[in-house]
């Protein structure tokens, strides 16, 4: 047998027809559902008379939308429209008999966070979800990737995807991390090197040492952000780790069909010998705690480097480099460390889970946050919450100025009242650092939760390590 | 879906790199439940200022390319979130064709499924297209799927790529979802024999 990379693996074993001409029905485990991108997909299949193929392979929760803030459960503090999209989530999860966890539910939260917190996502699964970060779940061995709303009511309808194989890309990190350099610095030097369209076209497998020592927390923060670096998905191999997070939850496995499903997972790797069609190494040892400077993920820097000059860059990056420093406000040749800030957002897909927490509240143990300085935690779903509360870390955020706040996706992408106002200036946990994105106007310079929280703490841009 | 065969008409030149599904449609245009009537928030907040007044530099706001049909961008067009809305007001402006020199991979596959031919082609082709689109509203391109070209008002062809498959239910129009249920047989037994050996899925 010729041998394959975990891709090829996961691929072939779900494979339900292949054309003549290559293209491929992919047979899908868990279809994941949220309220922005699902209810033109309802409202299809009640057009054409189509029903869900498999509501108990589909599982639905509100995210985007939803306040996060305590009063919530009140109506009125969410806008007519964002009622009008969770309410139709409601229905549709009722009427076509799928997986749901309403607002009110505690397991509410982030679709990405819910869904292998609950046990959803396992090794060697499909994963599919009408959100791009649906890569996240890649961190358990499982070929996860956003799709569209046509392919939503697709999947729903069919529970296959027509697609075509990507190529195979082998992202490498060897050696250690050093101290304050966390798995939200590996993600962002890897697009740092690639740029958001070097992985186009391919599946992301990160392998290496510094991998391997991360949680699945670090895992799934690294897996994150594989779309950002333009990949359809990123893939980590499963390990002692991977099974130790699934035992037990809800919906693994048990008993008999545990050991049988761990027999399988216990393949999923990439063969020594499997052919890559692109091979990235990157030394640990040389990441640094990053920030991005600009309005892509690609405008990445370590903290203790200056704002670079637009003409430092090439071709068409010259203009986007110029466009990004005037709508950041920022100068060349200024230390990033000496950058003030308004906003501190620690949350979202990517940073919200209770690693992250502890993270954050490792720095803000005994701190203030600056007077001035806004500062929100927004857990990625509430038994996160309802964790960091039993561990204490709750009381440290309140402590510090930090709002406590519900679950949800909120000021990653401020589509509930969480925004920033124009020209506000925000250290972030999330994703995405575009214009506009966490409000019209708004300066998002992204970061581990670490460097969140020291931020929070000296009102501007800080490196962690001086507080570690 | 519409079909798209060929297509004449004006292209808007966009040369920023990156343009972003949040620059395409901004979130707070995501709270609708259906697909139509985003054409008038496309690129909102290059779009309109504060007060809702058009920006003038921007160039669908030009005279020129008011009707445009066709964008010339920058490299990696459509980066960011699946949001479908992104083709939605694209397609409910009248724009019926995106090319670039490359183009996030959601983005470009939503495109199909909401009868958007985007066409990537190589960097010094695009300049010479952005040149084109850069004359305004007398320079006119063609784009002809069938024959896979796109011809400059001057009389430039460019061969462009495109999945077989891909093209032919763009050609025809097709909904997918009526295709893959034709396959409906492979579903069922690839359900019945993986089901015996994962039954924990």
């Amino acid at each position: 047998m010729s041998p394959k990379t975990l891709y090829d693996k996961i691929w072939d074993a779900h494979l339900a027809h292949e054309a003549d001409d290559g293209t491929c029905l992919l047979y899908i485990d868990r279809h994941l559902v949220h309220e922005v991108t699902s209810p033109q997909a309802f409202e299809g299949l009640r057009m054409t008379g189509r029903t869900v193929r498999a509501p108990d392979k589909t599982i639905a929760v509100p995210d985007h939308n939803v306040p996060t803030t305590l009063d919530r459960a009140d109506a009125t503090t969410m806008t007519e429209d964002s009622r009008i999209q969770v309410a139709a989530l409601d229905k549709n999860a009722k009427d076509f008999g799928i997986h749901y966890y309403p607002v009110s539910d505690v397991r509410q939260g982030i679709v990405h966070i819910v869904g292998p917190e609950q046990g959803w996502t396992l090794p060697g699964m499909t994963v599919v979800c009408g959100d791009s970060h649906t890569a996240t779940h890649g961190a358990f061995g499982a070929l996860a990737h956003g799709i569209g709303t046509s392919e939503v009511e697709h999947v729903l309808a069919t529970q296959t995807l027509i697609q075509k194989k990507s190529k195979n890309m082998k992202v490498e990190i060897t050696g250690k991390l050093a101290l304050g350099v966390t798995a939200k610095d590996i993600t962002m030097a890897v697009i740092g090197k690639t740029g958001t369209a070097g992985g186009t076209g391919y599946v992301i497998e990160y392998c290496g040492e510094a991998i391997r020592d991360l949680s699945m927390e670090g895992r799934m923060t690294v897996c994150n952000m594989a779309i950002e670096g333009g990949a359809r998905a990123g893939l980590i191999a499963p390990d002692q780790k991977t099974y130790d997070y699934c035992m037990g939850r809800p919906h693994a496995p048990k008993g008999a069909q545990w050991e049988a499903a761990l027999t399988w997972w216990k393949t999923l790797f990439s063969d020594d010998d499997a052919a890559w069609d692109e091979i990235l190494v990157i030394k640990a040892e040389d990441i640094a705690p990053l920030v991005t400077w600009g309005t892509s993920p690609e405008d990445v820097l370590p903290i203790t480097a200056l704002v670079p000059a637009a003409d430092s860059f090439t071709g068409g990056k010259v203009d986007a480099a110029q466009r990004a420093l005037d709508y950041m406000g920022l100068t060349a040749g200024q230390r990033l460390a000496d950058v003030e800030i308004d906003t501190v957002f620690i949350g979202s897909c990517t940073n919200g889970r209770i690693e992250d927490l502890r993270a954050a509240a490792e720095i803000l143990k005994g701190k203030k946050v600056k007077d001035g300085i806004r500062a929100m935690i927004v857990p990625g779903s509430g038994l996160v919450r309802a964790q960091a509360e039993e561990e204490g870390l709750a009381d440290i955020f309140k402590d510090a100025g930090f709002e406590w706040r519900l679950a949800g996706c909120s000021m990653c992408l401020a589509m509930n009242p969480d925004q920033l106002a124009p020209g506000e200036r925000c250290a972030a946990t999330s994703n995405r650092n575009f214009e506009g994105r966490q409000g019209r106007g708004g300066r998002t310079h992204l970061m581990s939760p670490g460097m969140a929280a020291a931020a929070a703490i000296t009102g501007k841009l800080t490196d962690v390590r001086e507080m570690m | 879906m519409q079909k798209f065969d060929t297509l004449t008409g004006i292209a808007a030149p966009m040369p920023l790199i990156n343009i972003d599904t949040d620059m395409i449609i901004p979130k707070q245009f995501l709270k609708t439940i259906k697909r139509s009537g985003l054409g008038v928030n496309l690129f909102d907040e290059m779009r309109y200022d504060d007060d809702r007044a058009e920006i003038p530099t921007f160039v669908l706001n030009q005279d020129a390319y008011r009707e445009a049909q066709i964008i010339v961008a920058g490299d990696n067009f459509g980066c960011g979130s699946s949001r479908e809305h992104a083709p939605w007001a694209i397609a409910d402006f009248g724009i019926t064709c995106v090319m670039a020199p490359s183009f996030a991979d959601i983005f470009y596959n939503n495109c199909f499924k909401n009868g958007i031919l985007p066409i990537a082609l190589p960097q010094e082709q695009i300049d010479v297209l952005m040149k084109d689109a850069e004359k305004g509203a007398n320079a006119r391109m063609t784009v002809d799927l069938e024959a896979q070209t796109v011809t400059t008002s001057d009389g430039d062809v460019f061969n462009f790529e495109v999945d077989a498959f891909k093209k032919h239910c763009l050609m025809q129009g097709l909904d997918d979802i009526g295709l893959t249920m034709e396959k409906v047989k492979s579903i069922d037994a690839f359900e019945e024999t993986v089901g015996a050996q994962r039954p924990w899925v």
